[in-house]
């Protein structure tokens, strides 16, 4: 049994009045993968963006409950969100890269913790995109515009430059829905290989992609929490009904 | 785990942006501080004669009606040429226009008009619309030197070509923000083009060529540098108005061949060149008063509509 | 496989109805007369561009017949002493008309350069504060606010600079000269700031939301995600509006004629008084014959003004170009 690495507690979130998560309690455990699945707008990437507080840069956004990471409660007053972004990575629905090189993206984040050594930002690099499965392609164009990368590519480098602040968690919002199937499969090879030593939490809309991919599955619906459980127990033999619709396609 | 309790100093960051926020609110600080000099010096001036009385004893008294009215009717004369133009400029770049080399080069052109100094518009006029045109005309119409001289019309046109771009922008501003489910709609139910146009597009238009129109006269209102030899005077005895008699009727008329008076040349002039410096101050605290009252006013209530303009498309 | 005559009858039905003429029935003629229309009118940005151009050079060209191209630089002055004195003044209305335009060019750039530094400094800043520091709520009220500054007539402008700040700098910093480049630069600045700040601020809000969230995402501070991340993706954007701006200085005639002293000399120092090119033609045309020496130069004046304000507009047009081929978001 591994040990937790989030934990929330009746974690509620408020758009001005209008409630978008009902009092969400889950354990997430380190070094396995957790997917959130459900119907769209069901809550799933708001509840991933309260992980690390991503939900503060929009306006009128009030959160009930609590959140602990290591047992820590990241909401409290004197956590610098700062810091908290750099302990969690987080890789969007559609590749972000800047409009720099392939070095320059994946050097930004070390860069802003101060790092400015050629030696120890090469390593990094080299390190990064080995994790990422994307080294053998890029390792001659690393002085390119990284926008010149194909779309999947450009979701590995993404993923690359996640790891180079070294996380211990990494949060994916829909990473290969903007993907064709064969860049899907090697981002699910990635995350495989990744469980290993980061904790994942992927946020996705394709349910047989859950199935493949991860240990744990949490249901949501209408901003609940409606069954947390191992993924396969989820897919084969749900203990809640709505469950079993979505799962089995009676709805979504 | 990172120690998330730790505080990352970011002094750099707080400096900067504060130092940021500090040279805004400056920039705010200055802009009220000329306008509210402006008002205190100017206010004591302004009063029912200054504003419909003629200057007199050599500008040192009096009010600035002719320079008011003078203003008026240039750009008011300016805004009939202008806003057709440029309305159907804007209406041929973004209805009727493919993406060619000849439509990049006519947007080229509207930026580019948008930068000329506004001296050589005065050159232009001078070269092109008094001894081109204007002389011209007279030619043709054997009228002596009516035409070919600075005149009312003159300036007129010049300022129409000067804030043509503001026009021509601000339409195509209004034109692009019509969604294009609209057209489709209309050309759905075998509308043509011109009928779309103008059945659907321009009526939603409106308002955003409406503040062009006030964009553009607040442009030509203030603007000193292209009149300064097309027909501005500092003073005259009449207005530039002719009586136009059909058998006993008469209806007193612009009349585009005569010079004017210019609330910003009058600014001008009082500041620079006036005989007596100390008695015109205050005349020209109050002529300027009036000028940015008049320019402010218009800008505001351009700004405003296209607000709520931006507001109703927001929320279709 | 449709039999034979299925088919005719279907083609033959064409030829009775009166459907193949109603949708027939051309509404192409009159369609293209009203483009034609708007297409004239269309081009007539186009037309007056070539208009100011052949205006311009046919007045100013003629200059060159009278006052040679050297004149407009120098003039070769013969001393009593039998040397040679190489002047470069502008004084077309003495016995021995100078013609260099070297110190009115001195004096455009004298306020347009600071001016334009100035600026720089506190439009792109105003830019940054719109774009990324300032609450959105606010924004809608304080964009206006710099579009109000950017509505104060220039007369206006050169008004409070020399009934006010000429005296409050007179008694700080004790100029040779009252009215100077260094006042003009001020009013000049009121000016450009708005243009600055204003093309900035769109340059920085058109870069698309998501880099900012990557950056947020790695953890970066406000102030990095601004200077790493948002400004070098507006580069081009807040380069052309710099272009722009300078743009507007050089060609600035009001403040430059009410508050920089008006004298044509050669000088560095931006305390001095100059005058500049567009002062000069707005001063002098007033007063000059038409057909004269003098009034050709003038127009001469205006073909240098209108081509470099034209190149610079043309620069900052091919940036903005290139930066909306290269950002394929």
């Amino acid at each position: 049994m591994k040990e937790t690495k989030i934990l929330t507690e009746k974690l509620s979130l408020f758009y001005s009045e209008k409630q978008a998560l009902k009092d969400i309690s889950l354990e997430i455990p380190e070094k396995r993968v957790t997917a959130f699945i459900g119907p769209s707008g069901c809550g799933k990437s708001t509840f991933l963006r309260v992980l690390n507080r991503m939900n503060d840069l929009i306006d009128n956004v009030r959160i009930e409950g609590k959140v602990y990471v290591d047992g820590v409660d990241i909401y409290e007053r004197n956590i610098d969100v700062v810091n908290l972004r750099k302990s969690i990575g987080m890789v969007f629905q559609k590749a972000n890269l800047f409009p720099k090189t392939i070095f320059e993206n994946l050097v930004y984040g070390p860069r802003i913790n101060g790092i400015n050594d050629k030696k120890a930002l090469d390593e990094i690099v080299e390190t990064t995109l080995h994790q990422a499965a994307i080294w053998d392609e890029v390792k001659d164009r690393l002085n390119e515009n990284a926008l010149s990368l194909s779309g999947g590519q450009q979701q590995r480098l993404c993923i690359a430059r996640a790891l180079a602040v070294k996380p211990e968690i990494i949060l994916m919002d829909e990473p290969a829905s903007a993907l064709d199937p064969i860049s899907t499969a090697k981002i699910e090879e990635l995350i495989h290989d990744l469980k290993k030593k980061y904790t994942i939490v992927i946020v996705t809309h394709n349910m047989q992609q859950a199935a493949r991919v991860s240990d744990n599955t949490a249901f949501f619906y209408l901003g609940e929490l409606i069954e947390y459980d191992r993924t396969t127990k989820i897919f084969t033999n749900p203990s809640i009904k709505q469950t079993e619709d979505y799962v089995t396609g009676r709805f979504g | 785990m990172i120690d998330l309790t730790k505080k990352h100093k970011d002094i750099p960051g707080f400096i900067f942006i504060n130092l940021v926020r500090l040279i805004f609110g400056f920039l705010v600080l200055l802009l009220f501080l000329i306008l509210g000099k402006i008002f205190i010096e100017g206010i004591g001036v302004i009063s029912f004669e200054f504003i419909f009385d003629e200057p007199r004893n050599n500008m040192t008294e009096g009010g600035i009606f002719p320079a008011i009215f003078g203003t008026v009717a240039v750009t008011l004369i300016m805004v009939l040429m202008a806003v057709p133009l440029g309305v159907c400029s804007a209406i041929y770049l973004n209805e009727y226009a493919k993406d060619t080399f000849f439509t990049r080069i006519i947007r080229t052109s509207v930026n580019n008009l948008a930068g000329v100094p506004s001296i050589v518009f005065g050159l232009f006029g001078l070269g092109f619309f008094i001894l081109f045109i204007g002389q011209g005309i007279d030619e043709v119409l054997e009228t002596g030197l009516l035409f070919g001289q600075p005149a009312l019309i003159w300036a007129s046109s010049t300022l129409a070509v000067l804030v043509l771009p503001i026009v021509i922008v601000s339409t195509l501003e209004a034109l692009n923000s019509v969604p294009k489910s609209h057209r489709d709609a209309s050309y759905g139910l075998g509308a043509t083009k011109w009928q779309t146009v103008k059945n659907v597009v321009l009526p939603q238009a409106r308002p955003g060529i409406l503040t062009g129109t006030i964009l553009a006269i607040s442009r030509g209102a203030g603007e000193t540098a292209p009149i300064l030899f097309l027909g501005a005077a500092f003073f005259l005895p009449n207005l530039p108005v002719t009586d136009l008699c059909i058998g006993d009727y008469c209806i007193p008329m612009i009349n585009p061949a005569k010079q004017f008076m210019y609330l910003a040349y009058h600014i001008f002039i009082l500041a620079t060149q006036s005989a007596n410096p100390t008695k015109t101050l205050p005349l020209q605290y109050g002529s300027t008063l009036v000028l940015i009252t008049l320019t402010f006013l218009l800008n505001i209530t351009a700004i405003l509509f296209r607000y709520r303009f931006r507001k109703i498309l927001g929320k279709l | 496989m449709t039999p034979n005559n299925q088919e005719s009858d279907f083609f033959n039905k064409a030829a009775n109805s009166n459907y193949g003429k109603k949708i027939r029935k051309s509404t192409r003629v009159k369609e293209g007369f009203i483009k034609f229309f708007f297409a004239v009118n269309g081009a007539m940005a186009l037309v007056f561009i070539i208009l100011i151009f052949v205006f311009l050079f046919k007045e100013g060209f003629k200059a060159l017949e009278h006052i040679g191209l050297i004149d407009f630089i120098f003039l070769d002055r013969p001393e009593f002493d039998g040397t040679v004195n190489r002047v470069y003044e502008w004084y077309p209305t003495s016995e021995e008309p100078r013609y260099s335009l070297i110190p009115l060019l001195l004096g455009t750039l004298l306020t347009a350069l600071p001016a334009t530094i100035i600026s720089t400094i506190f439009g792109v800043a105003a830019g940054i504060y719109l774009s990324e520091i300032a609450n959105p709520k606010f924004k809608e009220f304080l964009k206006p606010l710099i579009e109000l500054f950017a509505g104060i007539p220039t007369v206006v402008l050169g008004f409070i600079m020399l009934v006010i700040g000429a005296s409050f700098f007179n008694e700080l910093l004790h100029p040779a000269n009252r009215l100077n480049a260094f006042i003009a630069a001020l009013g000049l600045s009121f000016v450009i700031i708005p243009v600055i700040a204003s093309l900035t601020e769109d340059a920085l809000h058109s870069i698309p939301n998501e880099l900012r969230m990557a950056s947020y995402g790695l953890g970066a501070t406000k102030w990095q995600t601004i200077t790493r991340v948002i400004l070098p993706a507006a580069f081009s954007g807040v380069s052309a509006s710099i272009i722009l701006g300078f743009g507007r200085a050089i060609g600035e005639t009001m403040i430059v004629l009410m508050a920089s002293g008006n004298a044509a000399n050669i000088t560095s120092s931006i305390f001095n008084s100059v005058r500049t090119m567009t002062a000069t033609i707005a001063a002098e045309m007033g007063e000059v014959s038409q057909g004269s020496d003098h009034y050709y130069a003038l127009f001469f004046i205006g073909i240098v003004l209108f081509t470099i304000t034209f190149f610079l507009n043309l620069i900052a047009e091919v940036i903005i170009n290139k930066m909306r081929k290269k950002n394929t978001f």
